[in-house]
């Protein structure tokens, strides 16, 4: 089956910080950033033929929050509008689908999400099975850390793999100015930290930040026009493992797995894998040079490599990753527009993006990016 | 701009409560957790899930007759909670554990209170400490003790009302809500008996309140308007079905008002006149509450604004 060629042409993010003075529409913080794309790639909004939006309700406090969002776009007269309730790299696969179909021809896909307004991590139990966990209030650290302590325990890794994992994304963070976190530290400095929530220490846990992201994608012939070198999305897939936690081996993301083998990112067999398997598959396929990965704990981009068959020779994360600035329905997104700058730019051939949801990494998407087209 | 601009910041409390339907599997769990008992499912696969599912993951199939686990069980992974968060089973540090209950293959979610980190650990045998009175929600089990502990007594919660085949879970969110440069300025306008809005420096439209940003052209807008009080109704409704909380006794109207030199109406109330009064097009004026905010609108006696003149804004 031939599929039709569609490309990353643009990405512009917003700085990770809590802002104080912004709304939880997000206009604030996307309006800079929709300046930004359209700068950079010469469109207006005129030539968008269909957005699309990740955001929450729950982390807005409000009812319909998207909607006010809608004015960061100028939707007068109106335009074809979508949102997800996810984060806004399902967004994205949304507006790839319609870029696909023909629908349109550019489309922009943002996120945004305002983490500080509320005790973000007690506002994440509310994602949670609304019969058995929910009225518990389990919060989104808690649970991680119960994965964190499996792994601990069944020999994954230590607590200074963790560390190591939070001081090498700190120290890519330094050249990126959109991250909240970043600089030079010691793993055995982090490890002599008190527990936040054992196993976890705060190095472990994303910060809790606002932010926002904007991508925008092209089909074929638009895309050559509008950007020099565009990143080709040569597969896009997600998938999602069951809802019940207690039920899930939280030591294996098959979703995670899943979603890369249908995105054709080369990842092998779920874990419990074996290292030689793990290199053999990175010899197979053509290699993913950059991977950008949204683990919001340490301890999960540890899984995540190994559930996307990720050798030694990917630089994984670059920009810090999600452990330095992890805006709530952006950083996903925000994931798949570094990778895709990372091959616009020419430092990479072929680039991985992932963004996740849902507790203890249970919905996985991946995104592959490549220079050349199919 | 005359005014202070940082934006105005509030707390903002959220309360509501999910009344939910069980369904056939829950409602079997829930009910006996109100006897003190703990049921499971057996896939297809022969393995037990406990807590049941309520379609099997391999075969999709509902389960057969629910199979009784535990009450007791092990510590397959836990996390220490040092300072509760509010709504959690125990206000007192405590741990966060996967359960796997005795003759269940799958793990539970829940709190064990086991007084420090340094009493847990994974294989730790637990068992339920059951609410004092059931409400039919899965906080019947209050939290997980050491079994090798004395019994705990659970604290008394209000139970509530128990419906059979439902559970209520109530939502308590605490929010701090900020307002928009733009809104901002308007609020502290309203304190002065004063109504600002803002115009696009592209397509010269009168936004008020402040949006910040055209919608239309998705450009930022700074310009502020000072904005007469009085304006016409563009649409209304008459509102006849009351609902908790209501200040104003029905029937009464809630209209669209276009202020005189905007581009924009809002929603606000008509009051001051019987509501088979009011028509499109009539004027109307701000009246002023103690509070320094706009009460309502009321009927200025003038003649109606002709069609033309608001058709725009409908």
């Amino acid at each position: 089956m031939s599929v039709p060629e569609v490309a990353v042409v643009g990405f512009a993010q917003s700085p990770c910080r809590v802002r104080e003075d912004a709304t939880t529409s997000g206009v604030e913080m996307l309006v800079p950033i929709f300046a930004e794309v359209f700068g950079a790639t010469g469109l207006t909004k005129s030539d968008i033929g269909f957005w699309c939006s990740g955001s929450s309700d729950y982390l807005a406090g409000r009812a319909f929050s998207f909607v006010s969002a809608v004015d960061a776009i100028g939707a007068v007269p109106p335009t074809m509008e979508s949102h997800v309730e996810m984060d806004a790299a399902w967004a994205l696969y949304e507006a790839w689908a319609k870029v696909l179909t023909g629908e349109a021809e550019i489309a922009l896909a943002y996120g945004f999400g305002k983490s500080s307004g509320a005790e973000l991590r007690r506002v994440l139990a509310l994602q949670l099975d609304p019969y058995l966990l929910a009225p518990l209030w389990p919060d989104s650290v808690s649970v991680a850390a119960l994965q964190a302590r499996l792994g601990l325990e069944a020999g994954r890794w230590t607590e200074k793999d963790m560390a190591e994992v939070a001081a090498r994304s700190r120290a890519a963070a330094v050249g990126n100015p959109d991250a909240q976190v970043s600089g030079a530290v010691a793993a055995s400095d982090l490890l002599a930290r008190p527990y936040v929530a054992e196993p976890l220490r705060a190095h472990d846990c994303a910060p809790v930040g606002d932010g926002a992201a904007v991508v925008i994608i092209a089909s074929a012939d638009r895309a050559r026009e509008l950007c020099e070198r565009p990143a080709w999305i040569s597969g896009f897939a997600h998938q999602v493992d069951s809802g019940s936690l207690g039920a899930r081996d939280l030591l294996a993301v098959p979703s995670a797995a899943g979603a890369a083998r249908a995105a054709g990112a080369g990842a092998v067999e779920v874990a419990p894998i074996e290292e030689a398997a793990v290199e053999e598959a990175a010899v197979e396929v053509a290699p993913i040079e950059v991977a950008e990965l949204h683990a919001p704990f340490s301890h999960q981009e540890l899984l995540l490599r190994e559930a996307l068959g990720l050798g030694d020779g990917v630089a994984v994360n670059p920009s810090g990753g999600a452990l330095c600035a992890n805006p709530m329905f952006a950083a996903g997104l925000a994931r798949i527009g570094l990778a895709a700058r990372a091959v616009m730019s020419g430092r990479a051939e072929r680039a991985l993006g992932h963004a996740t949801s849902g507790p203890a990494l249970q919905q996985n998407l991946v995104c592959v990016l490549s220079g050349e087209a199919s | 701009m005359s005014h202070p601009t940082a934006p105005l910041r509030a707390p903002l409390e959220i309360e509501f409560d999910y009344t939910r339907s069980l369904g056939p599997v829950l409602s079997q769990f829930m009910a006996a957790l109100a006897e003190r008992r703990i049921l499971g499912a057996r896939g297809a696969d022969g393995r037990v899930h406990a807590p049941p599912f309520e379609y099997d993951p391999v075969t999709a199939e509902p389960p057969g007759e629910l199979t009784e686990v535990g009450p007791e069980g092990t510590v397959v992974s836990w996390s220490w909670m040092p300072e509760p968060l509010a709504g959690q089973p125990l206000a007192e540090p405590f741990a966060w554990a996967l359960i796997r209950l005795d003759g269940a293959d799958t793990a539970m979610l829940h709190a064990v209170d086991a007084g420090s980190a340094a009493a847990m650990r994974t294989g730790l045998r637990v068992r339920p400490r059951w609410a004092e009175r059931p409400a039919g929600s899965i906080r019947d089990i209050a939290c997980f003790e050491p079994c090798d502990g004395p019994a705990g007594v659970a604290a008394g919660e209000d139970a509530g009302e128990v419906i059979p085949g439902m559970t209520i879970t109530p939502v308590r969110l605490h929010y701090m809500h900020t307002a928009s440069p733009g809104e901002t300025a308007y609020l502290r306008g309203l304190a002065e008996h004063r109504l600002l809005g803002q115009r696009c420096g592209v397509c010269g439209q009168v936004y008020v309140p402040p949006r910040g940003t055209c919608p239309a052209d998705g450009v930022p807008t700074s310009e502020e308007v000072e904005l007469p009080e009085s304006g016409t109704v563009t649409t209304f409704c008459i509102v006849n079905v009351g609902y908790p909380g209501q200040k104003v006794t029905p029937p009464y109207v809630a209209a669209a008002v276009l202020l005189d030199g905007a581009d924009i109406a809002f929603q606000h109330l008509v009051l001051g006149c019987d509501p088979d009064e009011v028509r499109m097009g009539m004027r109307v004026r701000a009246v002023w509450d103690e509070s320094g905010s706009i009460s309502h609108f009321a009927p200025t006696g003038e003649a109606d604004a002709p069609y033309e003149s608001f058709a725009r804004c409908l």
